[in-house]
């Protein structure tokens, strides 16, 4: 429901089309005292989507579920944000870069204004892009170079850099894992590890506050003090006009049941849909599936390097030459429509693709050369902890395709089934296999998520400080310092490849294939934007 | 009578400590990390480490479980490890739902499973009896999952007479609310009333050979009245007891049809705190569960003697 | 307790016990239809390495969700594998975790029932702790027992017994505490046999026949709880076939190709039917006051 002072701040801001709309809004308000206010919610707007996992923890800094970065596009601004050409783009703010490459000015753009109605600051940028570079990886990055970063007025934000440090734009940029969202600064104070307890954000979307149940639903209202761009709304980029009142996210345990729910129009959206389960939405003319976004995610199998038998080179790459992506992806996803074979460790449709040293795993596997190497190892036949969840589908197929492939080629697979949650925590644990470690164990990453070596998670060769599996590696540390420096595209492709070599020599992780997910939507949403965020501005919802 | 219900209530604190006992050292000896599950995937263990130390996960055993006594004490559940939120607020938020599907089933039940125990009894041994017999085997036997997709494909999806899933509350549109609730409460339903119908007969059963029963149908007195006047009333209180054991029985099908029907219960609520080692809202749901279960239970021992004057306490 | 459920003879019980077999032929109909059908299904099940035609393991990704054929009589599932040799082999596990869920709850019941009912020191508490585990929804017990050892066979197998051992004591003490007031036992103590030998000789014989009812309804019911159990997420790994973990697999499927539910739901609705017949014939003709009335 709308305040009084909101219904007057909306009467100056009329002029951005959809008055009529919003003079329903402002009489819904006003007759929902009078118990009239069915019949004018009905008019409303409201897009009901049901979303991959449930929303449970509203901080966007302190976790990486996609879940909750996805939350936070609704609620949060950026400052800068990435295009469909990968292209960084200005959001909150336009930047200049002095010509020693030192310092990075940052401009807010007018209009600006949190939920709660206060102006955005540049206090408030500098609070949360100091809490964000505490916690993401790339943030470290910077910050480890940075000389100093303040808000000089209102508007400007001033980052001085102790050495040049060629993809900060892009790092601000990013749309995974962890964007740097803007909060209020009382807000941003709160430590990196503890999660934050507000809701307000500058974002295009209000928080119902309300109406949240954790894990189950979460409604987001339209903010209409929010100022859109000018520009056509392009991935995180662009104007983000919101044409619907409002937006309520729920979750399903069972995928059979959202599809039930969207075939009989309950729903209007649906963000992920089994691959196998598509045929049942075809027969109907009221709901469409398409793909959400070209890129989909990566999925991977990572070895633990501190124990026997992987802690060997020559051990990990029997491995990675018993494994065939195509039984992989075809197990898991079936249609070969939806799966990409892929042997880049930074995706394929990325400007850094490359595919060097994945041959084997491309070309359906080599057993027999993954059995020679393997006799030729100091292989005793240690049984290999491998770890299945046995509760999310997505990951389902990877570990029991891969048991029976690393069986072929000689291994001894302890096969250890366990529900996500519980792998979560174990492959955390730097203990011996036998004793609640770990040998190998599969995830899923979204493209955007490991398309650079700034931010792939797995390319971190830092010891106990990088990825579960804790390789130490200091070649690969040196590469990625180089394409840090890199200042051109070329130059950094260049690097690129040497990296995607490097990684498939020394096995640092298996990339077991590209898979995509396509979304549901009733035909009367129309306009989304196709994105690797599900995002909801630009959508309007047809009566 | 209310010296009887003191000395009940008093022999409910054991249980309960014994019940927070256990809960307590089950997680705490439960693989799996909160910390790791509220981080993400690209966590590293340094980061971890400094969320557990703030979750006070890092504090002693007996620590952590003064500090969940005492706020129990003051009436305070703690506090949502994953979601930051009171987990009385979370319960308050999901326990409808829970109670009012529980109770138009328990309702239902009744309403089909009492005359269909008392018909079978009745006409002990004809093809009425075999029916309700095999109805209630049947119940026991096909998963509640199963029933329930069963439903939804026939309900929801062929005839299109019902919403597929969803709950609405019953304040805000009762109408809705019927709705969205029958085709799960018809799923619970089935297992109850194969509980209760069962039950039901056999204590008619048992009832219908005694003597005042002869005596009354001697008398001349109608048939429908030796059944639910006198045969009813004597054979009730195994019939309540099955109600109240059935309450078990009724919490694990609802763990089941609220993932079904999507239904934002408790029931789901647990697992799912189960799933995320949420030990706050695992602790506090299980010791609520458990002291609903104990207090169903002495309220039918409680209505026993209302109904059955030959129980006197 | 009236005097009628009282035991008669400490010989008699397990009579009764016995001559089971030679009864429930009389009873004709639906008991023997039962005992028919579970002795196919156990057959059926114990012999299923012998002809299975494919390895229910062997995952192929070619062969996804396919109808039924020649080569896959009742087609394959998401991975590739067969079917009809995955609901054979299920039928192993899952009977092999009902009866040893009943077994083990049986024996452990047994065991605390009669020290509960023979010690009063040791009865109250042990009462309290069972009234506490009874008071625990076993669904979320189990649940909460699988995520602690991890979803291995005996972990599943121990999740689903466990909450069912509280019900198992109170029966078996309660007819011990009815025995032990009974001339004979009285008798026994008087002439001063050992405390091991009376429970043998005089109270072992009378609770067998209510555990044998007992027992066949617990393992009904924990090949049921299983199924929930896997349904739920928290049941045995993929690679050692159930019926309820074949079920919960295929649920996603449940409207492209509903023989994946159909076929292990049929086997195990049929499979618990069966028992839950047999166990109330059992129950009917074990229990002295119905078999008067009967009579």
């Amino acid at each position: 429901m709308l305040s009084f002072k909101e219904g007057l701040l909306d009467k100056t801001a009329r002029s951005r089309g959809a008055s009529t709309l919003r003079a329903g809004l402002i009489a819904g308000a006003l007759l929902s005292g009078t118990g009239l206010a069915t019949s004018a919610q009905a008019e409303e707007k409201v897009i009901t989507a049901v979303m991959h996992s449930g929303l449970r923890v509203i901080d966007p800094v302190i976790t990486t579920a996609h879940i909750v970065r996805n939350h936070a596009y609704m609620l949060y601004d950026v400052l800068i944000a990435v295009d469909e050409n990968f292209t960084p783009q200005p959001q909150m703010a336009s930047w200049a870069v002095s010509d020693d490459k030192l310092t990075y000015t940052f401009t807010l753009r007018d209009g600006l204004l949190f939920h709660d109605g206060a102006a955005v600051t540049a206090a408030d940028a500098e609070a949360s892009l100091k809490r964000w570079g505490v916690k993401d990886s790339g943030g470290q990055l910077i910050f480890d170079v940075t000389d100093t970063l303040t808000a000089t007025d209102e508007k400007t934000l001033v980052w001085t850099l102790k050495e040049p440090y060629p993809p900060l734009i892009d790092t601000l940029a990013k749309q995974s894992a962890l964007p740097p969202f803007i909060m209020p600064a009382s807000v941003a104070a709160t430590p990196a590890t503890e999660s934050i307890s507000s809701f307000i954000g500058s974002g295009p979307f209000k928080f119902v506050e309300d109406e949240y149940q954790p894990g189950v639903s979460v409604t987001y209202e339209k903010f209409d003090e929010y100022v859109p761009r000018e520009e056509p709304a392009s991935w995180m980029a662009g104007g983000k006009v919101v044409y619907v009142d409002k937006v309520k996210w729920v979750t399903m345990p069972d995928s059979q049941t959202s599809i039930n729910a969207l075939l009989s129009g309950e729903v209007d959206y649906m963000e992920q849909v089994p691959v196998d389960l598509l045929p049942i939405l075809e027969s109907s003319d009221e709901v469409v599936s398409e793909l959400r976004d070209p890129l989909g995610y990566q999925s991977i199998g990572r070895m633990n390097f501190l124990y026997p038998p992987f802690d060997d080179v020559k051990i990990r790459k029997a491995a990675m030459m018993a494994i065939s992506q195509q039984d992989i992806m075809g197990t898991l996803v079936g249609n070969p429509d939806y799966y990409k074979i892929c042997g880049a460790v930074f995706g394929c449709g990325t400007p850094l693709e490359d595919e060097t040293g994945a041959e084997t795993l491309i070309n359906g596997g080599d057993v027999e050369a993954a059995k020679k190497l393997l006799a030729e190892s100091d292989y005793d036949g240690t049984p290999v902890v491998l770890m299945q969840p046995t509760d999310v589908p997505s990951i389902s197929a990877q570990p029991i395709v891969a048991a029976q492939a690393l069986r072929d080629a000689g291994f001894t697979v302890d096969m250890q089934p366990m529900d996500w949650q519980t792998l979560v925590g174990r492959r955390a644990s730097q203990s011996k296999p036998s004793e609640g470690g770990w040998n190998i164990f599969f995830t899923n990453w979204g493209v955007p998520e490991i398309n650079s070596p700034l931010i792939n998670p797995m390319l971190n060769g830092r010891g106990n400080d990088a990825w579960f599996g804790w390789p130490t590696d200091d070649a690969l540390e040196a590469l990625r310092k180089d394409f840090i420096k890199a200042e051109t595209l070329d130059e950094q492709v260049a690097v690129a490849k040497q990296i995607q070599a490097h990684a498939m020599d020394v096995v640092n992780y298996i990339p077991v294939g590209q898979y995509l997910v396509p979304q549901a939507r009733s035909t009367k949403i129309v306009d989304m934007l196709p994105s690797p965020v599900p995002v909801f501005w630009n959508v309007k919802k047809e009566d | 009578m209310l010296g009887y219900i003191l000395k009940r209530l008093l022999a409910v604190v054991p249980v309960i400590t014994f019940v927070a006992i256990f809960v307590f050292l089950l997680l705490r000896l439960t693989p799996g990390d909160p910390a790791a599950i509220l981080a993400g995937d690209a966590a590293t263990p340094a980061q971890l480490e400094k969320i557990r130390t703030s979750l006070g996960l890092n504090d002693p055993l007996l620590v952590q479980f003064g500090t969940w006594i005492g706020q129990l004490f003051r009436g305070d559940l703690g506090i949502s490890l994953i979601s930051n939120i009171p987990v009385s607020d979370m319960v308050g938020q999901r326990i409808w739902p829970t109670i009012n599907i529980a109770l138009m089933t328990i309702i239902l039940s009744v309403l089909l499973a009492v005359p269909m125990g008392v018909i079978a009894a009745w006409k002990h041994r004809t093809w009425a009896d075999y029916a309700v017999m095999s109805f209630s085997v049947l119940g026991f036997s096909v998963p509640v999952f199963v029933i329930g997709y069963i439903f939804i494909q026939v309900f929801s999806i062929e005839l299109r007479w019902l919403p597929v899933q969803g709950y609405t509350p019953p304040t805000e549109d009762f109408g809705k609310f019927l709705s969205k609730a029958i085709l799960p409460c018809l799923t619970l339903a089935t297992i109850y009333v194969a509980l209760i119908a069962r039950m039901t007969r056999a204590s008619m059963l048992e009832v219908l050979g005694e003597d005042y029963v002869r005596t009354a149908r001697a008398k001349g007195v109608s048939e429908t009245l030796v059944l639910f006047r006198h045969a009813l009333r004597n054979a009730a209180v195994p019939i309540l007891t099955i109600i109240g054991t059935g309450f078990a029985l009724l919490i694990s099908g609802v763990v089941v049809t609220e993932s079904v029907f999507n239904i934002p219960g408790i029931g789901r609520l647990t697992v799912d705190a189960i799933l995320a080692r949420d030990y706050p809202v695992i602790q506090a749901m299980i010791l609520l569960t458990s002291a609903i279960y104990v207090f169903i239970n002495l309220m039918i021992d409680v209505a026993y003697s209302i109904i059955d004057p030959r129980i006197r306490y | 307790m009236s005097a009628a459920n009282a035991p008669v003879s400490r010989l008699q019980p397990v009579l009764g016990l016995l001559s089971l077999p030679l009864r429930l032929r009389k009873l004709g109909g639906g008991p023997m239809i039962a005992a028919i059908v579970l002795i196919i299904i156990v057959i059926a099940a114990a012999l299923a390495p012998l002809y299975i035609p494919h390895d229910p393991l062997a995952i192929n990704a070619i062969y996804r969700l396919k109808g039924p054929s020649e080569m896959f009589l009742l087609g394959t599932d998401a991975y590739g594998r067969d079917l009809f040799s995955r609901v054979v082999m299920g039928g192993r596990v899952s009977l092999f975790i009902g009866v040893g869920a009943a077994v083990v709850s049986v024996s452990l019941g047994l065991a605390i029932g009669l020290v509960s009912g023979f010690f009063r020191v040791a009865d109250s508490i042990i009462m309290r702790i069972m009234d506490s585990l009874m008071a625990i929804p076993s669904i979320l017990l189990a649940i909460a027992l699988v995520a602690l050892n991890g979803p291995s066979l005996w972990s599943v197998i121990a999740a689903i017994t466990l909450p069912e051992i509280p019900r198992v004591v109170r029966l078996v003490r309660s007819v011990v505490l009815t025995v032990r007031e009974e001339p004979y036992v009285e008798a026994a103590v008087a002439l001063g046999s050992s405390m091991p030998k009376i429970l043998w000789q005089h109270l072992m014989p009378n609770t067998l026949a209510p555990l044998t009812v007992q027992g066949t309804y617990i393992c009904a019911s924990a090949i049921l709880t299983e199924a929930i159990l896997s349904f739920l997420g928290a049941g045995v790994s993929t690679e050692i076939p159930t019926w309820g973990n074949i079920m919960a697999e295929g649920r996603l499927y449940f409207q492209i190709k509903p023989s994946l539910i159909f076929w292990p739901g049929l086997m195990l609705s049929l499979c618990i039917l069966s028992i839950n017949l047999l166990g109330d014939t059992a129950r009917d003709l074990l229990d002295p006051r119905l078999r008067k009335r009967e009579a």
